[in-house]
């Protein structure tokens, strides 16, 4: 545990990396970050004079996509993240240690450093029978990452798990899959959801904090406003098509070789908050959009339920075991309206005809009376 | 209501029930075809926005700016809705004692209770005929606030909502209703879904209010129709 006295310059220095190097890798990381240029300069600064900072990685009910999608960072590359900019204490995927001694570590660092390692949390707690649906090292997630998050400085949420539910908390959600900030609710939480989040968006935030000191901008619902300040549509390089009215309308149709907007197709690029069409995947390589397919939306609160992915509006009342979309719903209701508008009409013609014609004379007396002996 | 006991008094009085009254001020027959208009522009847009039913239209994406355009009239109506409601909002202080009813039903009065009861057994086709009335009666009260304003207005938060997401992060829509709406309708999408449901609501009180309009002209005592257009009310008899 001596390493954490050290800056990262020093660490970096040991490990064989070069003055030039780390210059370089200070301006990349500026680059990444969409910083002016004289950022690199803070950033090595920082680099040389401040400590590493601990975190802690835990995982709840989660599929570790997070973790994968992070170890693919190209800009800062993940490795750099791991072994030079964080110190990494701890983290069930990747550590080395495991056992007991790897679950000391939980009740190690919060006492050495209180108040200043970071947590981050994959995945998120089942509060549903105490929390027996998601049983790590022998005890209750939800129990270990409320004893591990009452010391940290600050708590990072990866991916829609942790930010959202995501598809554990999908209706009727049995084991109470909660977002950890109904669970944390003392600390400062970044979100940062995505079924993954973008690799670069996830060692982005991380580099940030360590750059700056602080925690990133974040908008009223906890994300970091540089990379979740505009929805997909924005940014979309299809936008065009949108604002000319040229839709896919089926998956081979001319439209679709065209590149045209996928809205038709049920893209949720309008109503998602990411930064898959500027930052893209994969070093950069592409994005869901570009590749053909429409957003599902997966880093939106409720997109599991927002479904069917393939048509612009979602399905509502699902829990009641109707699906059908709010149009649909619309259209019926105005027909019932309509309908008992329709027969209301006709029964007050009715009443306003028999109104205005005379009534029949009284002294008519029936026929069959008159004929009595 | 009852008999009355004294005929001699009972013709100054029915002359007055009879004369025509004024109910809709200019300004509230003007703002009434604004949201007549607005509404409509409004729905058959928004029905184009959520779910752009033309054919494959091909060429370069310069040819053409449809959806921008559609979208563009949803908010210029939008904006013409939200200025005639504010006009609206301002005169039911400043106007006369029918521009405030749809703002406020008098729920807590007796009176208007009755009267309610009245107008629903009417409309069930059980009592013969409605009373003189010279604004609202309180059953279209009730509808006014409950489906016409509420609608509105909840088509306006969400509306600006979904509109502040598109104008971004730091306008004045942004500010106001995007940063507490979205969160507390769960996602951007939800908000979408339910201001469409929003405008189907609007469009049931659209065919109710067409329907009772028409057929208050024709079977109650007093106009409907033309009041919307010259702001007069005239009583069909004169009897109390």
């Amino acid at each position: 545990m001596g390493a954490e006295s050290q800056t990262f310059y020093q660490l970096m220095r040991a490990q064989g990396t070069s003055r030039r190097s780390f210059l370089k890798f200070c301006s990349l990381t500026a680059a990444a970050l969409g910083l002016e240029p004289v950022y690199a300069a803070q950033i090595a600064h920082a680099m040389e004079t401040k400590p590493r900072i601990p975190v802690l990685w835990m995982h709840g009910l989660e599929c570790t996509c997070c973790s994968e999608s992070f170890i693919r960072s190209g800009h800062p590359l993940a490795k750099d993240v791991i072994l030079k900019m964080i110190s990494l204490d701890y983290d069930d995927t990747l550590m080395a240690a495991a056992g007991y001694q790897a679950e000391a570590i939980l009740d190690e660092i919060p006492k050495k450093y209180p108040g200043e390692y970071i947590l981050a949390v994959e995945g998120n707690p089942p509060l549903n029978e105490d929390g027996m649906y998601c049983i790590v090292g022998g005890r209750p997630f939800v129990d270990k990452l409320k004893a591990v998050a009452a010391n940290a400085k600050a708590v990072i949420a990866w991916g829609a798990c942790a930010s959202w539910g995501c598809v554990q908390a999908a209706r009727p959600n049995p084991t109470q899959a909660t977002p950890i900030d109904k669970v944390i609710t003392d600390k400062p939480i970044i979100k940062v959801p995505g079924c993954p989040p973008i690799a670069e968006v996830m060692t982005g935030v991380i580099s940030y904090m360590i750059t700056f000191g602080r925690i990133p901008d974040l908008d009223s619902r906890g994300r970091p406003l540089m990379f979740y300040g505009q929805r997909i549509h924005d940014k979309c390089y299809r936008r065009p098509h949108f604002d000319a009215g040229e839709f896919v309308e089926t998956w081979d149709d001319q439209g679709a070789r065209e590149g045209y907007c996928l809205y038709k197709m049920g893209c949720r690029g309008p109503t998602t908050y990411n930064a898959c069409s500027t930052v893209r995947w994969n070093g950069g390589v592409s994005f869901p959009i570009q590749a053909g397919h429409g957003c599902i939306g997966c880093s939106e609160d409720n997109f599991w339920d927002n479904g069917p992915f393939y048509q612009p509006l979602s399905h509502v009342g699902a829990g009641f075991g109707v699906e059908a979309s709010a149009d649909e719903i619309g259209a019926a209701a105005a027909g019932v309206v309509g309908a008992g508008v329709l027969a209301h009409a006709g029964a007050s013609a009715i009443k306003h005809w028999q109104k205005i014609k005379p009534k029949p004379k009284s002294d008519d007396h029936p026929p069959h009376e008159g004929d009595r002996p | 209501m009852l008999d009355h006991p004294s005929p001699a008094l009972s013709d100054p009085p029915q002359a007055e029930v009879t004369a025509p009254v004024y109910v809709y001020e200019l300004p509230v027959r003007i703002w009434h075809w604004v949201m007549a208009l607005a509404i409509t522009i409004l729905a058959f847009t928004g029905f184009l926005i959520a779910d752009p039913i033309w054919p494959l239209q091909m060429g370069q994406p310069y040819n053409h700016y449809m959806m921008g355009d559609i979208r563009f009239a949803h908010f210029v109506s939008a904006y013409a809705l939200v200025l005639a409601m504010v006009v609206r909002v301002y005169w039911a202080f400043v106007g006369n004692r029918y521009a405030r009813e749809i703002f406020l039903p008098r729920v807590w009065s007796r009176q208007w209770r009755g009267e309610f009861v009245k107008t629903v057994r009417w409309y069930l086709l059980i009592e013969p005929e409605t009373s003189k009335e010279s604004g609202h009666n309180p059953l279209a009260q009730t509808a006014m606030f409950a489906m016409f304003l509420l609608g509105v207005i909840f088509e306006i938060v969400t509306g600006f909502t979904l509109y502040g997401e598109g104008v971004g992060y730091g306008s004045w829509s942004y500010d106001l209703f995007t940063r507490w709406v979205v969160p507390l309708f769960g996602s951007s999408q939800t908000v979408r879904t339910w201001h469409v449901l929003g405008m189907w609501y609007l469009i049931l009180f659209v065919i109710v209010h067409v329907y009772m309009a028409i057929r208050e002209d024709i079977m109650s005592r007093q106009t409907m129709i033309s009041t919307m257009i010259n702001g007069w009310r005239f009583f069909k008899d004169n009897r109390p």
